[in-house]
C-alpha cells in the first residue's frame, strides 16, 4: 500500500464529509430551493456516518500527510463533540429558516464544509493545517452569520465577524511566523523539540503571545471576546447556537493541542497568559451577563464566562486538566442545545421574542418549556446534581492537583456570581407576572432536542463514570 | 559563458530601456505594450538564473492576465493618462529622496541579517538534487502539501458558495433566453405562408 492510499485511509471520515458536502451542493444546484429540507436531513444522515466512520474505523492512533493530521484518542473525543455540536444545530435550525424563509439548500452545504474544517483542527498538528483548518472554517461561518441577508442585524453580525475574524487569523499568523522563523519548522513535534533543545528566546514567546491571542479569540475569551455579544445577538437564532456549540469545542480542542504539545518546555510562559485570560473571562462574563436584556447578548456573555472556566484545564496542563475541559465541553455543548432550544421555541404569532422579560412566568403558560430552561440554567450555575456540577467540579479539581489554589479559588468566586444572574432567570420564569404566552407548536426534532439535553443535564451523574473515563483516556492521548 | 554574459547584458538593457519607457511614453497603450517587453525580458533573465519555474509564471501571471487585463483597461475606460501624468517630472527629486532613503534602510537591514541556526536545515531541502526547480515546486505543492492545497481547495469554495449565498438574487420579471424552447420551436408554429396573388397584397 503506497503512503498515499495509508493517508487517505487515515483521513477517511474527513473525505466522505467533503465528498458528501459537494454532492449535497449538487443536489441544491440541480433540484433548487425545494431541496432545502432534504439537504438538512441528508446532512444530519452524513454527521451521523463520519461520527461512526469516526469512532469505528482507523488505528488508535495515526498520522498523515507527513505529520499534518493525526488521529488519536484525543482528535476522536473532540470530533465527536463537534460532530454532536452540528447535528443539535442543524436540528434545531430547519423551521426557524422556513419562518424567515431563507432555508436554502446553501445552508445545510456550509455547515458541513464548517464542520469539516473543525475536524481538521482538532486533528491538527502543524500550524499550516492549524492554519487552514481554522480558515475553512471561520470563512464558513462568517457567510452563516450573515445568512439572513435581508436583516441589517444579521449583516452587520456577519461583517464583523468577519473583519474581527480576520484581524485575529492575522494576529495568529504573525506568531505563527515567527515560531517558524525562531525554529525552523512548522510541525508540532518538531517545534517542540527544537524549543526543548535550544530553549525558549524571545522570539518564541513572542509568536506564542500572538498565538494565543488568536486562539483567545476563537474561542471568545476575554481580552478578545468583544465580537461575542454584537455576533450572538445579530445572527439568526439557530446559527447563534450552532456558534456556541461546535467551533467553541474545536477552537478549544485546538488550544489545547497546539500549546500543550508545542509548548511542554514553555510552561510557565503560557500559564500565566492562560491563568490571567481564564480569570478574565470568567469575572467579566459573571458581572457583564448581570445587565443583560437581551437572551442571546446573555447566553453570549455566559459562553466567555465558560469558556473562562475551560481554560483553567488548560492552566492546569495536565491529562486532568484535558480530561476535565473535554467532560466541560461535553456538558456544555448540551447544556446550550437544550438553552437555545427553549430560545428558538419562544415564538409569539411567528415572531422570535429575544427579550429576557418574556419568558416571565412562563412556569405557568408552559411548564415543561420552563422545566428545559431551569434545568439548564441550575446545570450552568453548578448546582449538583446536574451535569454542569461536574464540569466545573473536574476543572476545579484539576486546578487544584496542580497547584493552582488562587485559580482554582477565584473559579469558585466566579461561578457564585454566574449563580445569580442564572437564578435570575429562573425566578423570573417561576415567580413574575405571566408574559403572554408562546406559541404552542414545536417540531418533532427541536422537541427531541429539548427532551434528550434536559434527560443528559438531569441524568448524567449516572452515566458520569464512563463518560469521565472515556474524556481521561483521550487526555491521556494529548499529555501522557 | 561569453554567451550568457551577452543574453545578460542584452536582457537587462532592454528591460531598464522599456521600463523607463513605461513612464515615459505619451500613449498609455504603448505604455502598456513597454511593460509586457519588461516582463518578457525580466522573464528572460530569470531563465539566466536558472528559475524557470518563476520565469513562466511571470510570462503567464503578468503578461497573460494583469497586462493584458491592464491593456483593456487602458482601452476601453476614457482615462486621460495625459492629464494625470502632467508634472510627474517635477516630483523626481522627492522621489529620488524617498527612495534613496528606503534604500539606505534596505541596506542597513540587510547588513544586520542573520539566519537563525535552527533555519538553517529548513533551507537545505529546497531544491533537491536533479531536479528542475519546476519538479521540485511541482513536488512540494502537490505531493508533499497535497493535503493543505486541497483544503486550501476547500476553502475557495466555501468562498465561492458564500459569494453566491449573499448577493444572488432572482429577479421576478426577468427575460432569459431558453435554448430549449428556441431549438423546440418549428416554423409553422410561428411562420405563416400566405399565398398572395398578384395585384392583392397591399
Amino acid at each position: 500500500m503506497s503512503a498515499l492510499s495509508a493517508d487517505l485511509i487515515t483521513l477517511l471520515p474527513e473525505l466522505v464529509l467533503a465528498v458528501a458536502a459537494m454532492a449535497l451542493l449538487m443536489l441544491g444546484a440541480f433540484r433548487g430551493e425545494r431541496s432545502a429540507a432534504l439537504a438538512t436531513w441528508l446532512a444530519v444522515v452524513v454527521l451521523a456516518v463520519v461520527g461512526y466512520l469516526l469512532l469505528a474505523t482507523g488505528p488508535p492512533k495515526a498520522t498523515a500527510f507527513g505529520g499534518a493530521f493525526v488521529i488519536d484518542g484525543f482528535a476522536r473525543f473532540s470530533g465527536i463533540l463537534v460532530l454532536l455540536g452540528s447535528v443539535l444545530g442543524l436540528l434545531m435550525s430547519h423551521r426557524y429558516l422556513e419562518d424567515l424563509r431563507i432555508a436554502r439548500f446553501e445552508y445545510p452545504v456550509l455547515i458541513l464544509l464548517a464542520t469539516l474544517g473543525m475536524l481538521l483542527m482538532v486533528s491538527a498538528t502543524s500550524f499550516i493545517a492549524l492554519y487552514m483548518g481554522f480558515e475553512l472554517q471561520s470563512l464558513a461561518l462568517y457567510v452563516l452569520a450573515a445568512f439572513h441577508r435581508d436583516s441589517q442585524r444579521s449583516t452587520e453580525a456577519g461583517l464583523k465577524y468577519f473583519v474581527l475574524g480576520a484581524l485575529s487569523s492575522g494576529m495568529m499568523l504573525y506568531g505563527i511566523s515567527l515560531i517558524y522563523g525562531f525554529t525552523g519548522t512548522t510541525g508540532f513535534g518538531e517545534v517542540a523539540s527544537v524549543i526543548k533543545a535550544t530553549g525558549t528566546g524571545v522570539g518564541v514567546i513572542f509568536g506564542l503571545v500572538f498565538l494565543i491571542a488568536g486562539l483567545a479569540f476563537k474561542v471568545s475569551a476575554v481580552p478578545f471576546h468583544m465580537w461575542t455579544p454584537d455576533v450572538y445577538e445579530g445572527a439568526p437564532t439557530p446559527i447563534t447556537a450552532l456558534f456556541s456549540m461546535a467551533p467553541k469545542a474545536a477552537a478549544m480542542a485546538l488550544f489545547l493541542r497546539a500549546i500543550l504539545t508545542t509548548f511542554p518546555s514553555a510552561t510557565p510562559q503560557w500559564q500565566q497568559i492562560v491563568w490571567v485570560v481564564s480569570v478574565l473571562s470568567m469575572f467579566l462574563g459573571a458581572f457583564a451577563a448581570i445587565g443583560q436584556t437581551n437572551i442571546k447578548r446573555f447566553m453570549a456573555y455566559s459562553s466567555i464566562a465558560n469558556m473562562g472556566y475551560v481554560l483553567i484545564g488548560l492552566a492546569a496542563g495536565t491529562a486532568q486538566g484535558v480530561q476535565g475541559a473535554l467532560i466541560y465541553m461535553l456538558i456544555y455543548i448540551v447544556t446550550n442545545a437544550g438553552a437555545f432550544g427553549v430560545i428558538l421555541a419562544m415564538r409569539r404569532g411567528g415572531v422570535m421574542a429575544e427579550e429576557i422579560s418574556d419568558l416571565s412566568g412562563l412556569a405557568r403558560s408552559r411548564p415543561g418549556m420552563a422545566f428545559v430552561f431551569a434545568a439548564m440554567m441550575f446545570s450552568l450555575a453548578g448546582i449538583p446534581p446536574l451535569a454542569g456540577f461536574f464540569s466545573k467540579f473536574y476543572v476545579f479539581l484539576a486546578a487544584i492537583n496542580a497547584h493552582l489554589y488562587v485559580l482554582a479559588v477565584l473559579g469558585v468566586l466566579a461561578s457564585v456570581i454566574g449563580a445569580y444572574y442564572y437564578l435570575r432567570i429562573v425566578k423570573i420564569m417561576y415567580f413574575d407576572e405571566p408574559a403572554p404566552a408562546f406559541d404552542e407548536e414545536l417540531t418533532l426534532s427541536l422537541n427531541t432536542v429539548l427532551v434528550g439535553s434536559s434527560l443528559f443535564t438531569v441524568l448524567f451523574i449516572f452515566a458520569a463514570a464512563p463518560l469521565v473515563a472515556l474524556a481521561g483516556a483521550a487526555a491521556k492521548t494529548l499529555v501522557p | 559563458m561569453l554567451l550568457q554574459t551577452i543574453a545578460f547584458y542584452l536582457f537587462a538593457a532592454v528591460l531598464v530601456a522599456s521600463a523607463v519607457m513605461v513612464i515615459a511614453g505619451r500613449n498609455p497603450v504603448h505604455s502598456v505594450l513597454f511593460l509586457i517587453l519588461a516582463f518578457f525580458n525580466a522573464a528572460g533573465l530569470f531563465v539566466l538564473l536558472g528559475a524557470e519555474f518563476l520565469a513562466m509564471i511571470l510570462v503567464i501571471v503578468y503578461v497573460g492576465a494583469v497586462a493584458v487585463l491592464f491593456l483593456f483597461v487602458v482601452m476601453m475606460l476614457d482615462v486621460d493618462f495625459a492629464e494625470l501624468k502632467r508634472g510627474t517630472l517635477q516630483y523626481i527629486p522627492v522621489s529620488l529622496v524617498v527612495g534613496g532613503v528606503l534604500l539606505a534602510e534596505l541596506i542597513f537591514a540587510g547588513a544586520a541579517w542573520r539566519l537563525s541556526p535552527a533555519a538553517s536545515h529548513a533551507l537545505a531541502s529546497a531544491n533537491p538534487a536533479h531536479l528542475t526547480n519546476t519538479e521540485a515546486l511541482g513536488r512540494i505543492l502537490y505531493t508533499d502539501y497535497v493535503y493543505y492545497f486541497q483544503i486550501a481547495g476547500l476553502v475557495l469554495l466555501v468562498a465561492m458558495i458564500g459569494a453566491i449565498v449573499l448577493t444572488l438574487r432572482t429577479r421576478p420579471g426577468v427575460r432569459r433566453q431558453s435554448i430549449r424552447a428556441q431549438v423546440r420551436r418549428y416554423a409553422s408554429d410561428t411562420l405563416v405562408v400566405v399565398d398572395v396573388k398578384p395585384g392583392q397584397g397591399a
